[in-house]
């Protein structure tokens, strides 16, 4: 317990408690104007909006890359396991150099894109692919333990029971792992929200157009603004801490319920 | 017949499960698989329930063939060893789940479904427990559950997998009694599949024993423990003692010592074979009730509730001779270990050739 605490608070606490005192160390005024300029709102908004849809995409990916791994065994099996985990462990500046790269109009793929005239670096498009790349390995980690922990005569009951394959999984299979996936969506996206090594080489971070908000505090850090850089990641704390809240309450609500 | 399996046969790499096996099942009928783990009844249970495929072979359900129907379609109740409910639903939709996913031109009405679980958790006792969890029930509960859901499709056939074998000892009694009684009033045909001799023997109107796959010996309780086909269907039915003999003049030859007496021989000529004799089949007496009694001294006495177990060593035979007398007579002999006492086998089965246990 003692040490519990002792970690917390060096290794959390007292780091983000800076950050909120620096917060409202700002006068007010300055504070409000800072996080609600336009450019300040649009990479808010860009950061929200690609993490969203990266965890939606993840969301489905995700489980099935969990459900092939539990459910199926094929040669190759545990290499594509170990490749799950590939994002949590690459720097993410590597990761986005790669993308850079991949995606540039002469890249592999990138060729590929601007015959089909799709365009991903320098585009939206192009962060929730990178977000998609970090996100991942959060929905399979989370799903994958639940799914394998799953007796398959459950499956099977619901089966001799008369029910379909699509009604075993809607009634039987999607209950039991929903809070799990929605553990790893809401983690992947609390992380998306605040990636910033993998996004900044494929953004192009273009004013108002592919500039995240990590990268406005990195921009407001370069022109001295400290404050500024503080009141914009203050924001950013307070969107993650709320995605928590929101986790917690769902999982205490879905445990309440089949208690 | 209700249900017909012809010729089964189901090989997994390295072993065959179930090696060509034929059965039938009448109507009404209670039916135990009995054998040891392995030998391939649940594979069997499984492939009735559509949850396996045969290799070769085939099932006829009523009439109708179903070998090859996927297990929704084969309208046959399955209830796990570990129960398998629904862990996310209230007793209520567990038991609700199979009238619920039936298509909707044949589904009942919600209150005719309602009506047909409680009427259900009425039969297995559990309606008061029809809003709760199965994490909030106990083993014993949660299979009574398991029952009413898989009855709730009006199932041709009832299948149970070692239903009560997760279940402590009490238990597992009590449930097995409470079945009988189920099964008398609803007459479903049911099997079920355990490797506790004594569940079979308690509750099944006919019992199958297979080893290795095969079908050793079928037949009412009575017939199968009191005949039993061969040296294992013997071995499993209950404990033993088994002596290494021969068979001379109609006369067992156990060691150095000729026994006589109701021998069921299934062998002529002398031949090697094996003896065996039920603990409790065996006299213990304190006087020489006959010239044929063996003379032997007592190694160990076990207190085992109601029988009391002696382990009798007798000069000439390979092991121990292991005896089973009621408390009253082990109170009236006053027996203690090192006592000499005369030995009676009255009922020694041989069967031929070498049987390992």
């Amino acid at each position: 317990m003692g040490y519990t605490v002792f970690y917390l608070s060096a290794i959390v606490i007292v780091p983000l408690s800076t950050l909120v005192f620096g917060a409202f160390r700002m006068d007010p005024q300055a504070f409000i104007s800072t996080v609600t300029s336009p450019r300040v709102l649009a990479s808010y908004r860009l950061s929200l909006s690609t993490a969203l849809v990266a965890a939606i995409f993840n969301a489905v990916a995700g489980f099935l890359t969990a459900w092939t791994l539990v459910r199926y065994r094929f040669p190759g099996r545990k290499v594509l396991d170990a490749l799950v985990d590939l994002p949590f462990a690459l720097p993410t500046a590597v990761a986005g150099i790669c993308f850079a790269t991949l995606y540039s109009p002469v890249g592999w793929i990138g060729q590929i894109l601007a015959k089909a005239d799709i365009q991903l670096i320098n585009a939206p498009s192009g962060i929730v692919v990178a977000l998609i790349f970090i996100g991942f390995p959060f929905v399979v980690r989370t799903v994958q333990p639940v799914l394998s922990e799953l007796e398959p005569e459950m499956e099977e009951s619901a089966q001799s029971l008369g029910a379909n394959r699509w009604q075993t999984f809607r009634k039987i299979l999607l209950p039991h792992l929903f809070p799990a996936l929605l553990t790893g969506v809401t983690l992947a996206f609390a992380r998306a929200i605040g990636e910033y090594g993998s996004v900044i080489f494929i953004a192009g971070n273009l004013p108002f157009k592919t500039e995240i908000a990590p990268l406005m505090i990195m921009t407001k850090l370069d022109q001295f603004d400290y404050d500024g850089a503080s009141a914009v990641a203050f924001v950013l704390l307070l969107i993650s801490f709320t995605m928590l809240l929101v986790l917690n309450g769902i999982q205490r609500w879905q445990q309440k319920a089949y208690q | 017949m209700s249900i017909e399996i012809k010729n089964i046969t189901k090989r997994f790499p390295g072993y065959t499960a179930l090696d060509d096996i034929s059965l039938s099942v009448g109507t009404g009928e209670l039916i135990a698989l009995l054998g040891p783990s392995g030998c391939g009844k649940t594979t069997l249970l499984r492939i009735i329930a559509g949850l396996e495929t045969a290799d070769a072979g085939s099932i006829i359900l009523e009439e109708k063939d179903t070998t090859n129907l996927p297990a929704r379609e084969k309208n046959v109740g399955f209830v796990f060893q570990h129960y398998a409910l629904f862990r996310r639903l209230t007793v209520f939709d567990n038991v609700a789940f199979g009238l619920n996913v039936q298509p909707s031109s044949v589904r009942p009405s919600k209150s005719e479904i309602r009506d047909r679980v409680e009427h259900l958790l009425k039969l297995v006792q559990m309606d008061w427990a029809i809003k709760r969890y199965p994490s909030q029930l106990s083993g014993g509960q949660r299979q009574r559950v398991a029952l009413a859901r898989a009855l709730a499709v009006n199932p041709k056939v009832l299948l149970l997998d070692e239903p009560f074998s997760a279940l402590d000892a009490k238990v597992r009694q009590e449930l097995r009694r409470w079945l009988r009684k189920l099964h008398d009033d609803i007459h479903v045909t049911s099997i079920f599949v355990t490797h506790d001799q004594e569940e079979a023997l308690e509750l099944a109107d006919r019992i199958v024993v297979i080893n290795k796959g095969k079908i050793e010996q079928q037949g009412s309780p009575q017939e199968v423990y009191d005949h039993p086909a061969n040296a294992f269907v013997y071995n499993f039915l209950g404990n033993v003692n088994v002596f290494h003999g021969r068979v001379h003049d109609g006369k067992v030859l156990v060691g150095d010592h000729l026994i006589e007496g109701k021998h069921e021989l299934d062998l002529n000529e002398a031949k090697n074979g094996q003896a065996f004799i039920r603990p409790h089949e065996i006299g213990i007496s304190r006087i020489r009730s006959g010239e044929n009694d063996l003379v032997g001294i007592i190694r160990d006495i076990r207190l085992m509730g109601g029988q009391i177990g002696l382990e009798v060593e007798t000069s000439g035979f390979d092991k121990l001779i292991e005896a089973e007398i009621p408390r009253e007579t082990w109170q009236n002999l006053q027996l203690v270990k090192g006592d000499e006492v005369f030995i009676t086998l009255d009922r020694v089965r041989v069967f031929s050739g070498e049987y390992d246990i």
